[in-house]
């Protein structure tokens, strides 16, 4: 018996009951498009948080005050990391041949008050660095001045949902605001931008460094953000800025974080949810398997006769064994392609109403989907295919 | 062709034995026409499928064309039901969804028969019976006096040697059932090894003998010859005794 033979044979088995057949392949296309959607989101959420950070650019370091690993040294001495300064900040600018730009960052909330209305906010102490290193857009006015980063201009910049709450739909420029116990004047508006990196930019004020760091009491800056030149070596980056604040403290007291780290951790991290969701979606393949089982087992019943009068006509074991488990993969294989059309169907309605997200489900989940899909109608259609083999020839020729 | 020496079977129906056939010896030869008579339960049909080999005896020796089928696999089994016998049925079992030709193909595709030399045989098979005209119907489509003549062709297409007929008339009216018997016996005529099932006398009176059957045993042989102004062709055992 050829394959073609054997396709044609399960294909006009499987169309006499197209609603039965209907029926179990939705089954298992509901599966597969369970887990191309699933996979989908996790890997669109993969995606959208990667390209997040890649917005920034591949190419920025973060110096952070502090070693993340124990020191091993009493608690109290020569554990307390050092101060990472505005003077270690202008020494990296320097000193490091791959930088293009150095942003010194100190942060902290306070209480921005213009009138009446008042708000408590983040507020961002920086450079005019900060514009170019944070790819920041401006909605109307100036950024902070150029220059030097120890004069602390009386100067400020606002997100918009900050100014709309303060000055309703007055022009901010120019105007006056109090933060804290500082008088500072507003000279720009950000661009709306909203989240990056857990900051919403539209509710922070922007200050000058050392007024930021004045204000806040600090002595320590929040952290350095050093933007590397395009084709800038990340690697020898991370180490020569190691060995300057080495140099300069004489401890290793800070932890350099790169956007590389960073993103491929969580990437492996959106990696692994998405496993999970497309392991969940394929339980929902283990139910269309017993579904199809289900319906190959009352076909096998139906056609008691048939299996009969196919031994009568001298059709060997295997051959029986072959004709109801190509029906059962069959079954399983169509739903399979089912689902993947129309779960990629349904990824692409999602891409439309949420172009934010980039959803699209992983080749991997695909090829898997597809395959234990197949595999499902294999598996499962085997009960049922050896019931039909040993059924004996004279009692199912009789209806028994 | 066929030798039955001390055939015994017996089934088990809850655990109490069945002797569906008792000692049955016959010998029947190629292009013989066979009628089998006797009431339901007497193991017409037991001794038919045991002949095609669809059920092997409990004890006793069949010998087809040679052969011992008792010592014969279940894989060797089937290819003789497939290279050597044909089965005609009282219910017909064409497969209700494949039209007339496609049935009649049914056993070539099995057998890996080309699509050529298939479609070859099917028009040949399909001519012979006179359903050529009616190849692309389903069986739903046909009367029972032509469903049978298409099952008649889906069991001589594989060119057995021996046909097996379990009441090929049983569900036909008097007019379809003599074209199929017309049918039967130029088969017979052409060589083919005939061994009807039968409640009918005037389908048995068409066989060269008929066996009559009892409890599991062939009881009489009555010859074409006897069949002379019988009605009955067959005494009942019992008002014998």
């Amino acid at each position: 018996m050829s394959i073609p033979d054997l396709l044609k044979f399960a294909l006009r088995a499987l169309s006499g009951h197209s609603l039965r057949t209907g029926l179990s392949m939705l089954g298992v296309a509901i599966g597969v498009a369970a887990v191309v959607m699933l996979t989908a989101l996790g890997e669109g959420a993969r995606r959208y948080v990667i390209d997040q950070f890649a917005s920034l650019g591949t190419n920025l370091v973060i110096v952070v005050p502090g070693k993340t690993e124990t020191t091993g040294a009493l608690p109290g001495f020569g554990g307390v990391p050092n101060d990472l300064t505005l003077d270690d900040a202008e020494a990296i600018r320097r000193q490091v041949r791959e930088v293009r730009n150095v942003a010194p960052v100190s942060m902290g909330t306070e209480r921005v008050s213009f009138g009446e209305r008042n708000r408590q906010v983040m507020i961002v102490g920086s450079t005019y660095e900060l514009l170019e290193v944070r790819e920041l857009g401006m909605g109307s006015g100036r950024f902070l001045p150029a220059g030097d980063w120890d004069r602390g201009a009386p100067v400020t910049v606002l997100g918009t949902t900050l100014v709309r709450e303060l000055f309703d739909n007055e022009n901010p420029i120019g105007k006056v605001v109090r933060i804290g116990e500082w008088r500072m004047r507003v000279i720009g508006v950000l661009d709306e931008m909203g989240m990056r990196m857990g900051i919403d930019f539209d509710e922070i004020a922007v200050v000058p460094v050392s007024t930021g760091m004045k204000m806040f009491n600090r002595a320590s800056l929040f952290r350095v953000l050093v933007k590397l030149g395009s084709s800038g070596d990340v690697a020898s980056a991370q180490r020569q800025i190691l060995d300057l604040i080495i140099d300069r403290h004489g401890e290793e007291d800070v932890t350099i974080i790169t956007q590389d780290a960073v993103i491929s951790t969580f990437s492996s991290i959106l990696g692994v949810l998405t496993l999970a969701l497309g392991g969940i979606a394929a339980i929902s393949l283990g139910v269309a398997g017993v579904g199809i089982m289900n319906v190959m087992l009352v076909s096998v019943s139906e056609r008691t006769a048939e299996v009969g009068l196919l031994k009568a006509l001298g059709v060997r074991r295997v051959q029986i064994l072959a004709v109801f488990l190509t029906e059962a993969v069959l079954l399983s294989t169509a739903g399979g392609l089912l689902g993947l059309a129309g779960g990629w169907m349904a990824v692409r309605l999602l891409v439309q109403l949420y172009p934010a997200i980039p959803a699209s489900p992983p080749t991997w989940a695909v090829v898997a989907a597809l395959s234990i899909s197949i595999g499902v109608g294999a598996i499962f259609g085997v009960l049922p295919a050896r019931r039909a083999t040993k059924l004996d020839p004279v009692a199912a020729l009789a209806g028994r | 062709m066929i030798q039955l020496e001390g055939i015994c079977r017996t089934f088990d129906v809850g655990g109490r034995p069945v002797y569906a056939l008792v000692d049955v010896d016959e010998q029947i030869e190629s292009g013989e026409h066979i009628a089998v008579m006797g009431p339901s339960g007497s193991g017409k049909s037991t001794l038919l499928n045991l002949i095609g080999c669809l059920d092997r005896p409990t004890s006793g020796s069949y010998r087809l064309g040679g052969r011992e089928v008792g010592d014969l696999d279940e894989l060797q089994l089937s290819e003789i039901r497939r290279d050597w016998i044909g089965f005609v049925f009282q219910a017909y079992h064409l497969v209700p969804r494949l039209d007339a030709a496609a049935n009649v193909e049914l056993p070539m595709i099995f057998a890996g028969i080309a699509r050529a030399e298939r479609r070859r045989r099917v028009a040949a098979a399909l001519e012979a019976v006179d359903m050529s005209d009616r190849a692309d119907h389903r069986p739903d489509q046909l009367s029972g006096g032509e469903r049978q003549r298409v099952a008649i062709a889906r069991a001589t297409v594989m060119g057995p040697q021996i046909l097996l007929a379990d009441e090929p008339t049983g569900n036909l009216d008097s007019e379809s059932g003599s074209q199929v018997l017309e049918l039967l016996d130029r088969m017979n005529d052409e060589g083919l090894t005939l061994i009807v099932v039968t409640h009918n006398p005037d389908v048995a009176r068409r066989a060269d003998r008929v066996m009559v059957m009892f409890d599991g045993r062939v009881t009489q042989h009555i010859s074409a010859d006897d069949f002379h102004g019988h009605l009955l062709p067959y005494r009942d055992p019992q008002e014998a005794q």
